[in-house]
């Protein structure tokens, strides 16, 4: 039934995304300072009634540290994505508007995509110094191009518009036919853009938090949990490694799926 | 006779032009990132004189610190610098690495000898089955094989690369003990004498983890391709003419899908290398990227350099071969647009 329906299957993805999302939020408040209570009488437990997920070397509770870790990253890739959008929206904008700016922003476009994502990012959270402002600000500088690119095709696209022309020969300036023919226009667009980069932006936050760029070691970021657990892999501790990992990635599918199904949708 | 060579002679021109196009702006988009990535490195709060003192910060005078800006040029302005650097640049020298001690080209050099075998397979093997399973699925929509063979791939697309490698050590190496856990070779032997059954054992769980990752955008892409194709008019004749699905997948379905497929592939080993920075990490195999890492952990700052340029020649070397290949295998595609 649902397979056939865009809009049903998008409202549906909506729906657990935003459930997730709440529940993500209401955890901030239930958990308190729970992801790092050490209880030194419970070192290294693995998953069973009393604690959910095990327990790290610490004696810290993992489920807490996962639940804690999925709300940085999800604020992280929340405003990381926004801001990259931002970005697109305003250097496609300046692409339209004339050849030069055109050509100036296609060759930063070419620029940024011949670096490989994580080496660019590398190199931008080694330029702020790390932490979190670093990585929200080196996550959005890298993300934007793809998006850029299908924003300034769309422009193009419109600026042909009947009603566009039509505003132009009625003498409206460009800036007037940009904020009021063609931004609203580009608003879904932008929606889905941001959407989509999410879970890029969250994967890519990890990684960086993970090879120890981002985050600082002292907050309980999925890439410091997992960063931890590479330590005693070897000892056989697997739930370290397994459930913020896992938190992670049904996070992102969720994202993702509503990412695509919207798009299918709209 | 004569009107075969003026044609030959007008492609070989178009070609000729095109490839000197394509070399012009990636020498552009090669000086931008020289430019940026310089940049970035001049932003950063680290000192360079801390960075390249090390512990021994403690035991210099300011007098002596300001010789040593004066002897590495730190007390030129910013432009002054970045020629200096790009003469150097220009003339083969990438400057020196206080990590490895060692001349940054040379770093670059062993390192990515090691990597290449690591990247070299995933690749092969990503290319190869992304596209075999894409065409699979997408040759029947709805299909049960279909079904599988999307979900794999939506859900290692959203997969953390590091997660999966985490995870491959975890169940391979440390509970079924078949792979060892690190590393290019066994420990305490010497990396000439490992011998070349050791190096593939070593070799096996990052290869098949950094492909499996790979896999999911091939396969996505060429379901979708294969998705259309099967949909087209010319699908539609050939099964009202009584061609079977098979036959029609096989025979038209995979020359519509391989060109994108291949495009793609080429396309995206800038991915790739970011996949291999983060699996040698986990595996602490002595690549490339765990040069990068350590570089940039260690404010190494030629070598970090050395390494964003080299990995941008790559992927734009890689991109070029995209854009090439179009024309070699799609004569309709003409020359002009190389």
């Amino acid at each position: 039934m649902i397979r056939h329906q865009p809009r049903l299957r998008a409202l549906l993805s909506a729906g657990i995304t935003l459930l997730l999302i709440m529940g993500l939020i209401a955890s901030q408040w239930l958990l308190g300072d729970t992801p790092q209570q050490m209880q030194f009488d419970a070192r290294l437990a693995p998953p069973s009634l009393a604690h959910w997920f095990g327990t790290d070397a610490l004696g810290r509770e993992l489920w807490a540290r996962t639940l804690a870790g999925l709300s940085i990253s999800f604020w992280v890739g929340c405003l990381a994505a926004l801001l990259s959008t931002l970005i697109a929206l305003s250097l496609a904008a300046l692409a339209a508007l004339s050849r030069r700016l055109d050509a100036l922003v296609s060759l930063l476009i070419d620029t940024l995509l011949s670096v490989p994502h994580l080496i660019l990012l590398m190199l931008i959270a080694f330029a702020l110094g790390g932490g979190t402002q670093a990585v929200i600000i080196a996550v959005a500088a890298t993300h934007w191009p793809s998006l850029a690119r299908v924003l300034r095709a769309e422009l193009l696209h419109l600026r042909q518009a009947p009603y566009v022309r039509i505003s132009r020969a009625l003498g409206k300036s460009r800036w007037f036919v940009l904020h009021s023919h063609l931004l609203p226009h580009l608003l879904p667009h932008c929606l889905i853009g941001a959407l989509l980069l999410f879970p890029h932006a969250i994967l890519h936050e990890a990684a960086l938090t993970f090879l120890g760029f981002g985050l600082s070691p002292s907050q309980p970021a999925v890439g410091v949990l997992l960063a931890e657990a590479m330590r005693y892999l070897t000892g056989g501790y697997w739930w370290l490694g397994v459930f913020p990992g896992l938190g992670l990635l049904i996070m992102v599918l969720c994202f993702a799926r509503l990412g695509s199904n919207l798009r299918r949708a709209l | 006779m004569a009107l075969d060579v003026r044609l030959i002679n007008f492609i070989t021109q178009e070609l000729a032009q095109g490839i000197a196009k394509r070399l012009a702006r990636l020498t552009l988009v090669l000086l931008c990132v020289a430019l940026v990535s310089f940049g970035l490195m001049m932003a950063s709060p680290i000192d360079p004189i801390d960075a390249y003192l090390g512990p021994q910060m403690a035991q210099v005078s300011p007098e002596q610190r300001e010789l040593i800006a004066q002897r590495w040029g730190f007390d030129a302005p910013p432009v002054v610098q970045f020629s200096h650097w790009l003469r150097q640049l220009l003339s083969g020298d990438l400057g020196w690495s206080h990590v490895y001690n060692q001349p940054v080209s040379e770093v670059i050099g062993q390192r990515f000898q090691r990597s290449i075998a690591l990247l070299g397979g995933a690749w092969l093997l990503s290319a190869l089955l992304g596209f075999s399973l894409g065409v699979v699925a997408g040759a029947k929509e709805g299909s049960t094989l279909d079904k599988i063979i999307s979900t794999y791939a939506y859900i290692t697309a959203s997969t953390p690369a590091f997660w999966l490698a985490i995870l491959a050590v975890l169940l391979f190496s440390v509970f079924l003990g078949w792979t060892p856990t690190c590393c290019a070779g066994p420990t305490g032997i010497l990396s000439q004498q490992v011998s070349l059954a050791q190096r593939l054992h070593h070799l096996v769980l990052p290869i098949a983890t950094l492909a499996l990752l790979g896999i999911a955008n091939i396969t996505l892409h060429t379901r979708h391709r294969m998705l259309e194709f099967m949909r087209s008019e010319v699908a539609t004749h050939a099964f009202a003419q009584g061609a079977s699905r098979l036959d029609v997948a096989w025979r038209h379905g995979i020359r519509h899908a391989c060109l994108p497929a291949m495009t793609l592939a080429f396309a995206s080993l800038g991915e790739l290398f970011g996949g291999s920075i983060l699996i040698e990490q986990v595996f602490a195999y002595p690549g490339l990227g765990q040069a990068t890492v350590a570089a940039g952990l260690r404010s190494d700052i030629p070598l970090l350099l050395g390494i964003a340029l080299f990995t941008a020649l790559f992927v734009s070397i890689g991109n070029l071969m995209a854009d090439s290949l179009y024309g070699v295998i799609d004569p309709r595609i003409k020359l002009g647009d190389l």
